[in-house]
């Protein structure tokens, strides 16, 4: 028997199945009735770019002192598929468990000394109790959830509630899924000691917190925005924003008498069209937004470099996913940079916040709409795959009832009522930030928008002076950008030090377990994480600042890095990456494996 | 171009429109075309059009893509806002700017190349949604600013200024909208002012997608003898298939037509198309029967003018979504957000 370690809620249970059996809501149960727990969880959904037949995992870490990155290890691995068995054992943590269906003989070379085999019979125990094929598979997922209640000690009463809340409507449903669960936790209390020394603990009951993916808080956000019109082309990881938009519209802006909708979401013939439609509704002074990941952001950037010249507000919300090229749509990475902060041809630049978490996305993409209508230009959410379509555990979303959208500076009637003559084009308070009048209202006010050479008057211009005026005029608006998007957020060490790790969006989760980490070892890190693009003073002061600055990013290239390099003037070796760029998202290892591999590296030199 | 601006008089005894508004007030900045460029006659159409229909400027937006027929925007409504955007993609923008304020009046001029070639797919999806827009394509067969190369819409055979033939197909525009669905279709020539005003007035009132695809002979690169899209080869060969007469809401139908080739199509607000028909067996209100008309004609040689197509009853894109009838923009936030206390509820499922 290999040695255990006793694991009370900090474990990490894996499972692996076939896409397109119905085991995500078995996942989700689990994930769900561990939070319920009180343990602080998070989940992961490795699934492939299929619809049925081929091989996905779902990977839950319950982190009893709050970590929410993947750490690196597996626990528990449930391997309920076939084809990918022999992977799934070999990456059990040794010392961990594994289960597997017994039904059919395992092939005698699939073993391992060094973990725990569980066999449970789950294809035969569903043969047996139901009788229609649907049911006996999907049945087997439940099943398992029952195995693992089992031996995981989670709380059956609790499992029961929540399946009673999914079924509601559907009542006989809890009764066969119970019949299941019951099935597999039965066999798992008579075959097995239950429960294993890595197991769940009942901690409080997570009060405060919600499970949330960021997608959802995302297009929450555009509701709370006040956002009416979406414009989007269906792409993976990005679909499920508009789903969660037209969803809260569904229910929050839908008139209960006349059924009249307060939104209008597009589905446009391809990304060109739908970034077309938001410059043209926030033209006309409707906030607009359009979701997308990077094959969308790269057809879009005709119109991005547009809106930045003839300075249209526009919300553009990048959930990237693995590139170049069609890449893997499936996977997560931090990849899309470079393409935003410059995109289009010319010179332009665009400010990008960087949500770190679902949370993040709800509060970030409310404050991207104020900084589009305030700026005029486009700004980009860069969220990714894993905070977009995984499940987060966060603080509640908070609303304040007294805030109001900045719109901008933008002329009514009354306005222009006091004006000898209106222009488009010209900087009369020194942000770089001129006014704009909406089409619809005055006809004094009217102007002709064009991505065309214009003067300070908004006219049609070839002249090179005047083409300069405006372009000179952006770069002081862009240093108003610098001074408005959110400001990056400094974590300092216990101890006084020279290292520094700066990170953004969902690479937050694993740097904060490896300082802890790090610290136990006696390394010190000061930690900045970027939340927005320009860099405040507050980068250059970091940068300043450290001896070593680790620049953690899930990218080949780092994109973070050469930004930093493009956009500051301090010396560039200081800056070390440490690049995860798999798909998978970054664990805490990887950043405690870098960090310290390079003072290794630097001692011996 | 010409480069002396029309000096701004106010001369005695001008007519004044219902807005009080001189014919004056519908024009625009000074072109600069080519003389004799056809794409100025439609403006000027567009600017008798907007005047006798006493269309509020403020209540009017000009959108265009990229190329010759997209400059004009510029030349019509100074009291209208414009958008000039990218090369095929001007449906996109009128979309989102109708989506955003359905009240909106919305005008977008293309041209062949833009709407045939690099928008060709826009054009489309603006007719599938029947977004509420009067579609004008200015076609000339040529592109014009990059001097002379064939657009989508030459004919086969027809030939570029030094002779070359054009060896490919032509896009035609009025039968593609028509078989995808097109709501309003109509074809004319830019020479024909009487013609033109009258359709450009019943494709602002038609409720969604009017098509409205105009030979615009290029003077400079695809006027000459070859060419199929000349003004002297479109005097020839057009064929007026329709005579339509607009008649406004409060308008009376006064002129008497013999029985079987006169239709009349009332429009939802009140107003009226009166359409003459050439062939009493042409019903432009079934799209088989215009297809066949069209085709039949082609095989003749023939250009089919005037109303070709219309379906007054199809749904418009903002009747097909069940948008608010208020345009998106007047609502107030507090209409829009939905407050504290829903965040909370709704976050009690989230656990």
């Amino acid at each position: 028997m290999p040695a255990t370690q006793s694991r009370i809620n900090d474990f990490v249970l894996k499972i692996a199945t076939v896409n397109g059996t119905g085991s995500a809501s078995a996942n989700g149960l689990l994930m769900q009735a561990l939070f319920r727990m009180g343990i602080p969880v998070t989940g992961k959904n490795m699934f492939p770019s299929n619809i049925q037949g081929l091989p996905t995992w779902y990977e839950i870490r319950a982190s009893r002192n709050g970590y929410m990155a993947r750490s690196g290890r597996v626990d528990i691995m449930v391997a309920m598929n076939a084809q990918t068995y022999q992977q799934d054992m070999n990456n059990v943590s040794p010392g961990g468990f594994l289960v597997y269906d017994s039904t059919w003989p395992r092939e005698r070379s699939m073993t391992r000394n060094d973990i725990t085999i569980l066999g449970v019979p789950l294809s035969k125990l569903c043969n047996e109790n139901f009788s229609v094929a649907r049911m006996r598979i999907l049945m087997k997922n439940v099943a398992y959830v029952g195995v693992l209640a089992a031996l995981l000690d989670i709380d059956l009463d609790i499992v029961h509630a929540l399946l009673e809340e999914t079924f509601v409507a559907k009542p006989k449903l809890v009764e066969g899924n119970l019949q299941a669960i019951r099935m597999g936790y039965d066999y798992a209390k008579a075959n097995f000691a239950c429960p294993l020394p890595v197991h769940a603990e009942k901690m409080g009951d997570n009060a405060g917190q919600i499970l949330i993916d960021g997608n959802a808080a995302t297009g929450l956000g555009c509701v709370y925005a006040g956002a009416t019109v979406g414009a989007w082309y269906p792409i993976t990881p990005s679909t499920s924003v508009m789903d969660a938009f037209t969803h809260y519209c569904e229910m929050f802006r839908t008139d209960p008498d006349t059924g009249e909708k307060r939104y209008c979401i597009v589905q446009a013939e391809d990304e060109l069209a739908a970034a077309g439609m938001v410059l043209g509704a926030n033209w006309v002074g409707a906030r607009a937004f359009t979701p997308t990941s990077g094959p969308g952001i790269s057809l879009m950037s005709e119109f991005i470099g547009f809106a930045y010249y003839a300075e249209i507000p526009s919300v553009f919300i990048d959930v990237q996913r693995v590139g170049p090229s069609t890449g893997m749509p499936t996977r997560t990475q931090q990849c899309d940079l470079m393409l935003c902060a410059y995109a289009s041809h010319g010179d332009t630049r665009h400010p990008m916040l960087f949500p770190a978490n679902p949370g993040e996305c709800f509060e970030l993409t409310v404050k991207a709409f104020d900084l589009a209508d305030r700026l005029q230009t486009p700004i980009f959410l860069m969220s990714d795959l894993d905070i977009g379509m995984n499940d987060w555990m966060v603080p509640q979303l908070e609303w304040d009832d007294s805030y109001r959208p900045d719109r901008g500076k933008v002329l009514g009637p009354a306005d222009l009522d006091k004006m000898e003559r209106f222009v488009r084009y010209t900087d009369t308070d020194g942000d770089g930030i001129t006014y704009r009048t909406l089409p619809g209202e005055d006809s004094r006010g009217a102007y002709f928008v064009r991505g065309s050479g214009h003067n300070r008057q908004g006219g049609y211009t070839e002249d090179s002076k005047e083409y300069e005026d405006v372009m000179q005029r952006l770069l002081i608006k862009w240093e108003t950008a610098r001074k408005m998007v959110p400001p990056a957020v400094m974590t300092r060490a216990k101890k006084k030090t020279r290292l520094g790790i700066l990170a953004y969006g969902s690479s937050d989760g694993a740097v904060v377990e490896a300082r802890d980490q790090l610290a136990q070892q006696g390394i010190h890190t000061n930690y900045l994480r970027i939340r927005g693009f320009p860099f405040g003073t507050e980068v250059l002061d970091f940068l300043h600042d450290h001896d070593t600055v680790f620049v953690v990013e899930q990218n080949r290239d780092g994109q973070m890095k050469s930004l930093l390099k493009l956009e500051t003037n301090n010396p560039a070796d200081k800056l070390v990456s440490i690049l995860h760029f798999n798909g998978m998202p970054i664990t805490s290892d990887c950043v405690v494996n870098g960090v310290s591999q390079h003072l290794a590296a630097e001692a011996a030199a | 171009m010409t480069y002396i601006a029309k000096p701004k008089i106010d001369l005695p005894g001008q007519k004044r429109n219902v807005l009080g508004l001189l014919q004056r007030d519908y024009e625009g900045s000074m072109s600069t075309l080519c003389a004799g460029c056809g794409h100025d006659s439609i403006t000027a159409a567009l600017v008798q059009a907007l005047w006798e229909l006493s269309i509020a400027p403020e209540k009017l937006i000009k959108l265009s893509g990229i190329g010759c027929s997209s400059k004009t925007p510029a030349y019509f409504v100074k009291g209208a806002h414009g958008f000039n955007s990218v090369h095929g993609r001007m449906p996109s923008v009128a979309t989102g700017a109708h989506a955003g304020n359905r009240d909106l009046i919305c005008i977008g001029v293309s041209g062949d190349g833009d709407s045939l070639s690099i928008g060709f797919g826009q054009f489309g999806h603006a007719i599938r949604r029947n977004l509420n827009m009067l579609y004008l394509i200015e076609n000339n067969g040529v592109y014009g600013l990059t001097k002379g190369q064939f657009s989508a819409s030459a004919d086969p055979g027809s030939t570029a200024k030094k002779g070359a033939p054009n060896l490919m197909q032509s896009i035609n525009p009025v039968a593609t909208a028509i078989a995808m669905g097109a709501s309003f279709v109509a074809r004319s020539f830019s020479g024909d002012r009487e013609q033109l005003v009258e359709l450009i007035k019943a494709g602002i009132a038609h409720p969604g997608c009017a098509l409205l695809d105009v030979i615009s002979p290029c003077v400079t690169f695809n006027d000459h003898e070859g060419s199929t899209k000349s003004y002297a080869y479109t005097r020839l060969h057009k064929h007026q298939a329709t005579a339509a007469d607009f008649v406004p809401a409060a308008g009376e139908i006064t002129a008497q037509y013999a029985e079987g080739e006169v239709i009349s199509v009332k429009l939802h607000d009140g107003s009226s198309i009166v359409l003459k028909k050439a062939d009493s067996d042409f019903d432009p209100t079934k799209r088989s029967s215009a297809l066949g008309y069209l085709e039949k004609h082609r095989d003749l040689g023939e250009i089919p003018t005037g109303l070709l197509f219309i379906d007054e009853d199809w749904p418009e894109m903002h009747a097909i979504y069940g948008t608010a009838a208020k345009p998106l923009n007047a609502f107030t936030f507090e209409e829009l957000n939905p407050g504290r206390e829903a965040l909370e509820k709704l976050q009690r499922e989230m656990r």
